[in-house]
């Protein structure tokens, strides 16, 4: 690892500064869900299915009820009706009732004094099943069947969702292609193993309203879908996030816990506290889809694609989740990276016994983004062009429309690209003296927030309310949700350079369904593009009464008044501070109160699933991996990434950074080591952190990273996204290293060892395109 | 199961505490005492999060039955600062929180109170440890936000700082 920012390129941010809840993380004065303790809290401890499929034939609570210090006991099912993050799929009742369809599935929960007894009483619950074979792969079903759908009520059976769609005439590309080529790979699953476990304190207030702390990316959505399951209207329930230790996509829903915990509260009158242990996070997941994925292209002699075809076959997991969403977006932003005049989807996402699968950073474009990547070095071999070459001759450009009419607003991923090329001295790798060592590019894109909100409505998607008090101190108001990401430094900075005032001056208040407007959650990489873009709304309007103010004052003209720094500049020297401004635009107007909201643009598509792929803005990556693979024992050593991205305006410098580095190393994580997989019985191969291996700060290799900025028109201050981006190239990257270096084509994740050593096994032939 | 008084000294003031004998450092610390600066990430002894120190020494908080600990000296993430400024009586910080906070090694934080307990034993017994010593302490050590590089170079601008501080 090198030390030092030597490996940090940067344009210029608008803050440099720390982040404005660091101190209270490093002196343990933040509170995370876990950390909060009510008067008379009661904790909760979940009771899980130990069968992957199973009919519940009974559920004894009773001597656990008997046990010292429990205070109740609820069983299946959780909710009034099913419940799900998407209004069209929702199919979850948050406790198993007359069936058990994964492995870890709660289907009663406890509530004692102490987390001991809770834990003791949860063990004396009395469940007999009747054991059902497990459904453990996409579409067995088919082959078997006999064999008991997840869901047997539903006429498709396992399958949950197919979906196809084409743009343009893809046979047509097809006919008379200079070259073709064909790819598959399999894309193991993964979760998001955020550092706090998922952790949420309910409460039923004896007045019959809903008071929930919990740790999640989503309060707004979780509100909802609680009024939901719960039966009661959304405005008696107040959810707030806790800090979040982390999220990755991971705490974007309600989950069984939250309702439980609520529930037991009714139950026994006393917040109830639930937190999860680390083996129940790994069974409530929503993470990574497994996805079997094939693509077929066709090109031209000049190394330009005529036209792309792909397919990929998700397996979900036990329910629905986010997995509509994710379906699209294995197909939607191939064309956001590579201008494809003609595009054939298809895919079809299936439920299976295993724990749900859900959005993970990179949310469903990280798989078709290996095989893409993967899929065009070989063609650059096919072909004999370099392949960063190949890639350059196919670039989506800047302010375009797709052919699956997705708007591409700025692009700076030309310049990713020149970047890594020059800074990795791409081109002289095939003259370096190492044996087994090789170099391997690949790019990507990203959207800046989903265009569509999650239930459909013509609603701000961000709503921002802004208060400055008599004393010159600002209130923000922002239902965002920091998750560790650094949203609430990102509102300050751009509060601060919207009103030109010191962020000493702001306070933000975040995340509370109670006392902030509507912001729909942390997900989709949309905080900073549209939380953003409402609060300088806010401030704008807020500026706009300062002003109106200090002109009627001083008898200014408006054109004449200059803000420089805090202080509002007048015609002959004169000046006005901000705090004067304020105490007169009270006395003029009264509290002084602002809001701001943002809408996305409307999607130019008009097909059915046009909703998944717009954003307002895309950002873009480039990767190159320099590896080494050793043909005794199959271990691929990372040496060196060098990874380019442009986030567009960069609005805190360190914030930027992080989430580039986290966003690598977990990329690194995905290729080299991590899988959720599942013995043949159904099982979690290792539900802990000795199971299922996530880097270490042993692991790291050196990663330089340049930030090419290209600002958009559509983002606050032209800022893009940059949290989940940087992950995707990371993985085709190593894998087409890895192909540089010893010549193996790899055709799945994670890379470990086994396969690699398969792969050089001199029997398994070198698959030819 | 066995329940008797175990006196500790956290954070430099005397506890007694009423506990089952096999109830972990951890949860005494969380639940009994209100600490809730240490954080529970795994409770297994995977993660490195819930280190604390005992005798100066970083433990596991989450694999220390806490009659083990009985009569020790405990110092946990919220006594760090005092426990530095015993030394240095200017700053009731240590210059590994201003580290961190400074050079970007916090994100979502969970992980942090644990990384700062093993960092502070490391500069502790090595004035300026190497980028090797840094990655051999704190390897049990999991962060999921960072990429770790930030946390290497709060450390190395700490022990910078340290040594101005003499």
């Amino acid at each position: 690892m090198s030390a030092g920012t030597s490996d940090l390129v940067t344009p210029k941010a608008l803050s440099v500064g720390h982040r404005i809840d660091a101190w209270a993380k490093v002196t343990g004065q933040a509170l995370y869900a876990d950390d909060i303790r009510w008067p008379n809290m009661a904790y909760g401890v979940l009771v899980a299915s130990p069968y992957p499929h199973a009919r519940i034939l009974t559920v004894d609570l009773e001597p656990a009820k008997a046990m010292v210090g429990v205070l109740a006991a609820v069983a299946g099912p959780g909710s009034v009706t099913p419940y799900g993050i998407m209004p069209s799929t929702q199919d979850e009742q948050a406790l198993a009732t007359d069936k058990v369809v994964y492995l870890g599935e709660p289907l009663a929960a406890i509530a004692a004094t102490t987390l001991e007894a809770a834990r003791n009483a949860a063990r004396q619950v009395r469940c007999e099943y009747e054991v059902l074979k497990p459904v453990l792969r996409p579409g067995i079903g088919k082959e078997k069947p006999g064999m008991e759908p997840v869901h047997p009520d539903r006429p498709q059976r396992d399958l949950f969702k197919e979906v196809e769609l084409e743009f343009g005439d893809t046979a047509q590309g097809f006919f008379k292609a200079f070259e073709t080529a064909e790819d598959t790979f399999f894309y193991q699953g993964n979760t998001h193993v955020a550092m706090e476990p998922h952790s949420a304190l309910g409460y039923w207030t004896p007045e019959g309203r809903v008071e929930l702390i919990t740790a999640t990316q989503t309060p707004h959505y979780v509100q909802r879908e609680l009024a939901l399951a719960l039966g009661i209207a959304s405005y008696r329930i107040r959810v707030r996030a806790s800090v979040v230790g982390g999220g990755f996509g991971g705490k974007s829903e309600l989950f069984p816990h939250e309702i439980a915990a609520v529930l037991l509260s009714r139950a026994c009158g006393r917040p109830v506290k639930i937190t999860l242990s680390r083996e129940e996070v790994f069974y409530a997941h929503r993470g990574r889809h497994p996805v079997s994925m094939r693509v077929k292209t066709a090109w031209d002699e000049n190394g330009r694609i005529r036209a792309m075809d792909f397919g990929s076959v998700l397996d979900g997991g036990a329910y629905a989740s986010y997995g509509l969403a994710t379906t699209y977006y294995t197909g939607a932003l191939q064309t956001v990276t590579y201008a494809i005049p003609r595009y054939h989807f298809h895919a079809a996402r299936w439920y299976t016994n295993k724990p749900p699968c859900g959005p993970k950073r990179g949310h469903g474009t990280t798989q078709p983004r290996a095989l893409v990547e993967v899929h065009f070095d070989r063609v650059a071999r096919a072909l004999g062009i370099d392949p960063i070459e190949l890639r350059r001759r196919n670039l989506t450009p800047g302010y375009s429309l797709t052919v699956n009419a997705l708007e591409v607003g700025s692009s700076g991923l030309e310049a990713c690209l020149n970047r890594v090329e020059v800074l990795s001295n791409w081109h002289t790798r095939h003259s370096r003296p190492e044996p087994d060592r090789g170099l391997g590019f690949a790019c990507s894109a990203y959207l800046s927030g989903a265009g569509l909100p999650i239930y459909w409505n013509p609603l701000p998607h961000s709503g921002v309310r802004m208060a400055v008090n008599r004393d010159g101190g600002v209130q923000v108001f922002s239902g965002l949700t920091d998750i560790g990401q650094g949203a609430e430094t990102m509102l300050t900075v751009l509060v601060a350079k919207a009103l030109g005032i010191n962020p000493d001056r702001i306070r933000v208040y975040t995340a509370d369904t109670g006392t902030t407007p509507v912001d729909l959650g942390s997900y989709s990489s949309r905080v900073s593009m549209m939380a953003g873009n409402a609060v300088l709304e806010a401030a704008q309007r807020m500026r706009q009464i300062l002003t109106d103010s200090v002109c009627s004052r001083t008898g200014a003209n408006p054109s004449q008044v200059i803000q420089v720094g805090e202080l509002f500049e007048l015609q002959g020297d004169q000046t006005v501070t901000f705090t004067q401004a304020v105490l007169w635009a009270e006395e003029d107007v009264g509290p002084l109160t602002t809001f701001g909201g943002y809408t996305p643009p409307k999607a130019v598509g008009r097909y059915k699933g046009a909703g998944v792929g717009p954003s307002p803005a895309y950002s873009f990556t480039a990767c190159v991996a320099d590896v080494s693979v050793d043909r005794e024992d199959g271990q691929v050593r990372v040496h060196q990434l060098w990874v380019a991205h442009d986030p567009g305006t960069v609005l805190h410098a360190p914030s930027v950074e992080g989430q580039i580095r986290g966003g690598v190393v977990m990329g690194l994580g995905e290729v080299l080591m991590e899988r959720q997989s599942f013995n043949p019985d159904g099982r979690h191969r290792g539900p802990h952190l000795l199971g299922y291996p996530i880097p270490t700060i042993q692991d790291i290799p050196p990663i330089t990273i340049a930030v090419v900025g290209e600002p958009d028109p559509k983002g606050p201050m032209g800022a893009k996204e940059v949290g989940q981006g940087p992950l995707n190239p990371v993985i085709p990257a190593v894998i087409n290293a890895i192909s540089d270096a010893v010549g193996i084509d790899l055709n799945e994740t994670p890379v470990t060892p086994d396969k690699v050593l398969k792969g050089l096994d001199p029997k398994s032939r070198r698959k030819g395109l | 199961m066995a329940e008797g008084f175990v006196a500790l000294t956290v954070n430099g003031s005397i506890q007694g505490v009423w506990v089952r004998e096999s109830a972990t450092l951890l949860q005494v610390l969380r639940e009994v005492l209100g600490l809730t600066g240490t954080k529970n990430g795994c409770e297994t002894g995977q993660c490195g999060s819930c280190t604390i120190w005992i005798d100066g020494a970083p433990r596991l908080a989450c694999l220390t039955p806490v009659g083990l600990a009985a009569g020790s000296q405990i110092t946990t993430v919220e006594g760090l600062g005092a426990w530095w400024q015993e030394s240095h009586p200017s700053s009731p910080y240590h210059p590994l929180q201003t580290a961190f906070v400074e050079f970007g090694a916090v994100q979502c934080g969970f992980c942090t109170p644990g990384m700062l307990m093993a960092a502070a034993a490391l500069l502790r017994d090595v004035k300026f440890p190497t980028v090797e010593e840094i990655r051999e302490r704190l390897a049990g050590h999991l962060c999921r936000c960072t990429g770790y590089e930030q946390i290497v170079r709060a450390i190395r601008e700490a022990a910078v700082a340290e040594v101005k501080e003499l």
